[in-house]
């Protein structure tokens, strides 16, 4: 679930956290503090009470990687680090994308919407505001289409992640 | 019976045994020092500036192996303490800083002498809190405690709002620490220790290469055990002086190397240290991490070498240098493991499998020895740290402040105990040296402790003398007084044409009336034969002193690795 980036590799890690304060500014700063890129940054309370989950993306080489993997495992509130590059694992992304729509688009938007089992969650005379979900490749390619009938706004949640449960 | 937040501090510390604290009050913390008379098996040194606060509990902390404290109130108060806690950080030494911090209701407000502390020290403690709560109070210090010793030791900073402080309830001290996040691994992986066991039977040019996890763990006496039974040359960091004997007693009671000794290694290491490791076919690393002042460049760096690495830190393994056997752990632990598979299976035939190899060192060590020569009429800076030596009984504790003194003292003072040593090696903090020797000798009345520093550095926290003088405390100081900031000058000299632009400090003050002014006592030495009687009268002196030694102003550390060379291709002079 990687592709090539001009830096390395694209890796999708998650982070179990204890939900104290500053636990987030702890994850951010050691990436800034150390050089590591984020691409994407999600974050929230778990069904555990006191504990909450960061779904990260960042890019960097094999070395790279294993240094934030240790790096994020040395900090006193992170509990687990998962890192996705051997197991297989789901990821989804939601984004909400307003977009313009006029008489003569409508249709065409509604029909992107259909095939890409979206929703349009809000309508005004001149917009309409579209909320998909899915993995990176269909959030590119929804932007993709609608951007050239008009984009205005978009707002994308980035990524969460989870392993898959085992089969048997 | 409600204890109020401050009576719970001097409880909290009571637990964890301190017995001292480095502090400098203010309106934040003025509760605490409130509370702080009715507490007198806690001693109280009154710093003059926060930063010294913290290198001393640094040094307190380094000479003993206990956990250091400081104590200093919000705003100014504690960012000054940021380079003292970086500094420990750097080192890994254990240290628990207590800042004061404005009311909860204020916080955010920008209020009067506010800072996010916690946010500042964020990248340079190891872990940090801020106590919202009284009923945290007490949880939060024991875990500070415990996490500040544990592992891979360092800072924890606790900030402490007044409204806490002031704050009352039931006092109960935690019997344990859960933090379901942190499980340090202190035992290593015994398949890890035989791979490590089959690979160092086979070696023919094995070196071991210490750090200074050498001696935090007090894995010393098992490294001197390895050495000896393998019969291998032994190297340390910087941070490691003190963890192998470089001395030993011959049979007629003259101080010799220890035959195994190569000294430090890196970018003024010796000859020897760097062409054994640049040239053996094992390199085994134990608490250390690699540091670019060792490996130089690092694509250069051992390239025969099969590496094993111990260190408790899983970061610090393959950061900067691939390792062939890593082994998460204590060292102590890993050592006396390691040594239980070495006694129970000799290397047959050592000595001859050995003797090609501490032949060819014998050879590097008599091609290139450390040397300089004391003629003329001006002072060597390097006879000033041999005569130190010389003349300091073996358990005297030597600091550094940073630059050419702290190199000359690594060079030229032989360490042969493990905490004689103290330094700041990873931050490279100049004005570490005094407040550092003041730490060491509040742990150590009694012994002779001695700061090395240069005419620069000493004046980073000069004002700390007073701290000294005050408490009695009677630290020595010696000033390799070159009138020049002698180090960035050497690279100038070397690498920049000698456009000496802002190193020449020829305005100093006068260093024996400035001893005076703060009520020790000030000696100088101007010529080589001065030396010797000067140092024998600073250290029959139970005052505080400082000696300024005018020394050769253009000498410079040799050997030298350029910054960014492999560390075989050192200038020699």
């Amino acid at each position: 679930m990687s592709m090539t980036r001009q830096n390395g590799l694209r890796h999708t890690i998650g982070v179990l956290v204890e939900n104290q304060p500053g636990v987030l500014s702890r994850v951010a700063g050691l990436f800034s503090g150390r050089g590591f890129n984020i691409e994407s940054l999600t974050v929230a309370e778990t069904n555990e009470p006191g504990l909450s989950r960061i779904t990260l993306v960042t890019t960097g080489d094999q070395h790279i990687l294993e240094q934030i993997i240790k790096q994020l495992n040395k900090l006193i509130n992170v509990i687990k680090v998962y890192d996705f590059r051997d197991t297989e694992f789901v990821e989804r992304e939601m984004a909400l994308i307003k977009v313009r729509a006029e008489q003569h688009t409508r249709a065409e938007v509604l029909r992107i919407v259909d095939i890409f089992r979206a929703k349009v969650v809000d309508v005004s005379p001149h917009f309409y505001t579209i909320e998909v979900t899915g993995d990176d490749g269909k959030i590119q390619a929804i932007l993709e289409l609608l951007g050239q009938i008009g984009i205005v706004e978009v707002a994308r949640t980035g990524k969460a992640a989870l392993a898959r449960a085992k089969k048997h | 019976m409600k204890l109020t937040g401050a009576q719970i501090f001097f409880e909290c510390l009571k637990k964890e045994g301190v017995e001292v604290i480095f502090g400098f009050p203010g309106g934040a913390v003025i509760d605490i020092y409130h509370e702080m008379p009715k507490h007198p098996s806690i001693r109280h040194i009154l710093v003059r500036h926060e930063q010294g606060a913290a290198h001393m509990a640094d040094g307190y902390a380094r000479a003993t192996g206990k956990v250091g404290v400081c104590l200093v109130t919000s705003g100014p108060g504690a960012t000054n303490t940021v380079t003292g806690i970086a500094t420990a950080y750097m080192d890994s030494v254990p240290m628990v800083i207590f800042t004061g911090q404005v009311p909860t209701p204020l916080i955010g407000n920008d209020a009067f002498q506010e800072v996010d502390i916690v946010g500042i020290t964020r990248p340079c403690t190891k872990h940090n809190y801020l106590v919202k709560d009284v009923n945290d109070l007490a949880r939060i210090i024991r875990e500070a405690f415990y996490l500040a010793r544990s592992g891979r030791p360092g800072p924890v900073l606790v900030d402490l709002p007044k409204d806490v402080i002031q704050a009352s309830t039931e006092f109960r001290y935690p019997k344990t620490v859960h933090l379901r996040g942190y499980k340090p691994t202190v035992d290593p992986h015994q398949g890890q220790i035989h791979r490590a066991w089959d690979l160092l039977k086979t070696a023919k040019r094995p070196v071991l290469y210490a750090g200074g996890g050498v001696i935090i763990s007090s894995a010393h006496k098992e490294l001197l055990r390895l050495a000896e039974m393998l019969r291998a040359p032994v190297t340390t960091t910087l941070m490691g002086l003190g963890g192998f004997p470089a001395v030993i007693r011959t049979e007629d009671g003259q101080r010799a190397l220890h035959p195994l000794w190569l000294g430090m290694l890196g970018m003024h290491g010796t000859f020897r240290a760097n062409m054994a490791v640049q040239n053996c076919d094992v390199l085994f690393a134990i608490g250390a991490r690699f540091d670019d002042r060792v490996t130089g460049k690092i694509s250069g760096f051992a390239p025969k070498a099969k590496i094993i690495h111990i260190d408790v830190d899983p970061t610090s393994i393959s950061k900067n240098v691939l390792v062939d056997i890593p082994i998460v752990g204590d060292c102590k632990k890993a050592l006396q493991k390691l040594n239980e598979l070495v006694e129970k299976e000799p290397i047959p035939n050592l000595e001859e499998l050995r003797a090609p190899w501490l032949e060819q060192i014998r050879q590097w060590k008599e091609t290139y020895p450390l040397a300089y020569k004391q003629e003329g009429e001006t002072i060597k800076p390097q006879y000033v740290v041999e005569k130190i030596f010389e003349l300091a009984p073996e358990d005297a504790i030597i600091t550094t402040e940073v630059g050419q003194n702290q190199m000359w003292t690594a060079q030229y003072f032989h360490f042969t105990k493990p905490r004689t040593l103290l330094t700041s090696g990873g931050l490279g903090t100049m004005g570490y040296g005094l407040p550092a020797a003041i730490g060491a000798q509040v742990a150590f009345p009694d012994r002779l402790v001695i700061d090395v520093a240069g005419d620069g550095s000493i004046q980073m926290n000069i004002q700390e003398m007073m701290t000294a003088v005050c408490h009695e405390l009677p630290v020595k100081v010696a000033i390799l007084n070159n009138r020049f900031l002698g180090m960035v000058r050497q690279w100038q000299e070397l690498f920049y044409n000698k456009n000496y632009c802002a190193t020449c400090l020829d305005a100093s003050p006068d260093f024996v009336k400035l001893a005076d002014a703060y009520g020790a006592v000030g000696l100088r030495a101007t010529k080589p034969e001065e030396v010797e009687p000067v140092l024998r009268e600073a250290f029959s002196t139970k005052r505080p002193v400082i000696m300024d030694f005018w020394v050769n102003p253009e000498e410079g550390v040799y050997p030298m690795v350029p910054a960014g060379k492999e560390i075989s291709e050192m200038l020699l002079v």
